[in-house]
């Protein structure tokens, strides 16, 4: 046992003194469930109004559409080679070679490829935020990370009003010890007189493909 | 950089148009936007008050969160260090760093390792840190240093970074007048480095306790690179970072988005426990650092200054900030925050002019997502200052001293009033240069009130009123 945490924790005793009252968390704000349970007609349309703010695009289309409407995205941003998670559902996109993650692919080998394809473990309305969770159709971190275009495929069903619901619904992952990543449109700076532009690190553009029913 | 006290430093910044231009610019456009943000929110204030609940219940059970924080982050995978002081996290992370023979580590942006000068210390033991948010990169490009908690390059314009990164970085290029081309210089600088060192080095946004989770809440994607690729993560955290339960999150991702930048949701927030086999970093380490945070906690009145979730919307709204900008706080945390952090982590006499440093406006306060009352924790620091540290004998002090005497007695009064008439004023002027630099002196009337009372003529009562 290390003498700096005896310390550290000794300090904080004292500083906080006997008896230290505990204050209650108000919590009087839209917790979870207090918007409905999503997936709604309002909250679908919600969804896609706000991820279309962040410059990001969205198409609405139906399971059979999908294919379609992906092989067309591919094509208009020029990507030829793609990757998919290793437990992705049997997608298929027109015209494009998709690389499995499957032995897991190297950061390098993701860099030189056009494009990922993910779903998501959910999305968050108010904010057209998609969320990750590590499993199935997410994929690992790297995988959504390196190269520089993401086609994001969300269901409708999938799509939560707000925030307290997105994170009451991942406390599971959370506790499985699951990474989990928020996204909320394109790679982005304000760092430059605080004018927000799209397009450093992460993947420059991203496509998001809600799936109804 | 020596520190000369707000009031030098202030007039010295004062002095560069150019930053006071971009500052001011700057300050003013996120300012509208969140207003615009917040507004569209119709339970921001129970979310303000939910805010200052979660970090003032995690402040008054930091014992036991911490441990159960350790725990988590323990069976999770990771290890977990803690460091009383600068010296001893420095060590710890150089310790790790060399121990796997790196040679650079890739670094996301983050206060507490600038607070006790991590870079420096790793250059020492000939490790080169690269800082990959891209203002730190301008700052660190340009031997700068920040001048604000979010945006740490806030006072160069686009002009002065494209003109550095063309000596830099993009040597021989011409990015044109787009920021995209600027930061499309910074992403082509970078990729290799994501790509091939092999520890990275973070700060935490949150810490949960019961779940173990860290997380990181960024814009550019540099934090999930560093976050991801590399083999081995050591993250550098206060104490004060650490939140008692896992929804305590829906709060926190509901109030820092919208006051700092002025999102609904900043593009990337990172959530991670300890390892993940084939996903991420396979060794975690972290790092709980005190550095005079529990002297913070000691004071009952200045340690909702811990509550802070590093915004910054106090710097965007405060008409002393976005005038002197950053600089002049010398000191990592800039602007109302940091006039009453400062002082308190480095103690009372190594910065006691920075709680004047405020006209009291209290508009810091009323943006702080988690309702710290600044103002009041300033007039607190400067009671402490004034009883702790300054001289009973000061010009000041003997002056209200004297002011006490006058207020107390009638005659005494009345005469101050005549001196004060016969231009008295001045005198006080030349006398205390120091203090009437900063304060304006109300003209002097030609007749006080009572003198206007007693030579009124006498006039008929009507009614039910007084009698002379």
């Amino acid at each position: 046992m290390s003498s700096a945490r005896e310390v550290v924790l000794a300090r904080v005793r004292a500083a906080l003194g006997p008896g230290a009252k505990i204050p209650e968390v108000p919590r009087a704000y839209r917790q979870a469930g207090a918007l409905g349970a999503g997936g709604d007609a309002a909250t679908v349309d919600l969804f896609c109004g706000r991820v279309a703010d962040y410059q990001a695009t969205v198409s609405r289309v139906s399971g059979e559409e999908l294919p379609g409407a992906l092989g067309a995205a591919c094509e208009q941003r020029e990507a030829r080679r793609i990757a998919v998670p290793a437990q992705a559902p049997p997608w298929t996109v027109e015209g494009v070679e998709l690389v499995r993650d499957d032995p897991p692919l190297s950061p390098r080998q993701l860099d030189e490829l056009d494009g990922v394809l993910s779903g998501c473990a959910l999305a968050i309305a108010e904010t057209g935020t998609i969320v990750l969770d590590g499993a199935g159709a997410c994929g690992r971190r790297a995988l959504t990370l390196v190269p520089d275009y993401h086609l994001c495929v969300v269901r409708s069903v999938d799509i939560v009003p707000s925030v307290p619901d997105a994170v009451s619904a991942l406390a599971r992952a959370a506790t499985e010890a699951r990474p989990i990543t928020f996204i909320s449109g394109p790679s982005a700076t304000v760092d430059i007189e605080l004018v927000r532009v799209e397009g450093v690190h992460g993947p420059r553009t991203l496509d998001v493909f809600v799936v109804e029913g | 950089m020596s520190k000369t006290g707000f009031p030098a430093a202030a007039r010295r910044e004062l002095a560069d148009t150019q930053m006071r231009r971009n500052v001011g610019k700057a300050t003013s456009t996120i300012r509208a936007r969140r207003a615009a943000r917040v507004a569209e929110v119709p339970d921001w204030e129970a979310l303000r008050d939910a805010g200052a609940g979660i970090k003032a219940r995690a402040m008054a059970t930091m014992p036991e969160q911490l441990e159960t924080l350790e725990a988590s982050v323990t069976r999770a995978g990771g290890q977990v260090h803690w460091a009383r002081d600068a010296a001893e996290c420095n060590a710890i992370v150089g310790g790790i760093v060399v121990g796997h023979g790196a040679r650079e580590v890739i670094k996301v942006k983050s206060l507490a390792t600038d607070e006790i000068g991590l870079n420096d210390s790793l250059a020492a033991r000939g490790v080169e840190a690269i800082e990959t948010d891209l203002a730190e990169l301008i700052n660190q490009l340009g031997h700068d240093t920040s001048s604000h908690i979010l945006v740490p390059a806030i006072h160069r314009n686009r002009a002065e970074i494209k003109l550095l990164f063309e000596h830099t970085i993009a040597r021989g290029q011409d990015l044109g007048w787009e920021i995209t081309a600027i930061a499309e210089a910074a992403r082509r600088h970078l990729r290799e480095k994501f790509l091939s060192v092999p520890v990275a080095i973070s700060g935490a946004n949150f810490a949960v306790a019961d779940s173990g989770t860290i997380c990181v809440v960024e814009s550019e994607g540099n934090g999930r690179m560093c976050l991801t690729l590399p083999r081995v993560l050591i993250t550098v955290m206060g104490i004060e970072k650490v939140l008692a339960e896992w929804r305590d999150l829906e709060v926190c991702l509901q109030l820092l988005p919208r006051s700092a930048t002025g999102e609904r949701m900043n593009p990337y927030t990172s959530l991670w426990t300890g390892v993940r086999a084939d996903d991420g970093p396979q060794e975690f380490h972290l790092v709980l650092l005190d550095n005079g945070r529990t002297d913070v906690l000691g004071d009952e009145v200045g340690r909702q200054a811990l509550h802070c979730i590093r915004c910054s919307a106090c710097l965007n709204s405060c008409p002393v900030y976005s005038r002197v900008g950053g600089h002049a706080y010398e000191s990592v945390y800039p602007g109302p925050i940091g006039a009453i952090l400062t002082p308190q982590l480095r103690g009372l006499e190594n910065a006691p002019t920075l709680p004047w440093a405020s006209s009291l406006c209290g508009a810091c306060y009323e943006v702080c997502p988690v309702k710290i009352d600044i103002p009041s924790v300033l007039l607190h620091l400067r009671g402490r200052v004034v009883r702790e540290y300054k001289s009973r004998r000061s010009p000041e002090a003997l002056g209200m001293e004297a002011v006490g005497r006058v207020f107390g007695s009638q005659g005494l009064y009345e005469r101050a009033q005549k001196l004060a008439r016969l231009g008295r004023g001045p005198i006080i002027t030349a006398a205390l240069p120091g203090w009437s630099a900063m304060r304006g002196l109300p003209e002097v009337p030609e007749q006080t009130f009572r003198e206007w009372w007693r030579s009124r003529p006498p006039r008929p009562v009507r009614g039910d009123g007084p009698t002379v």
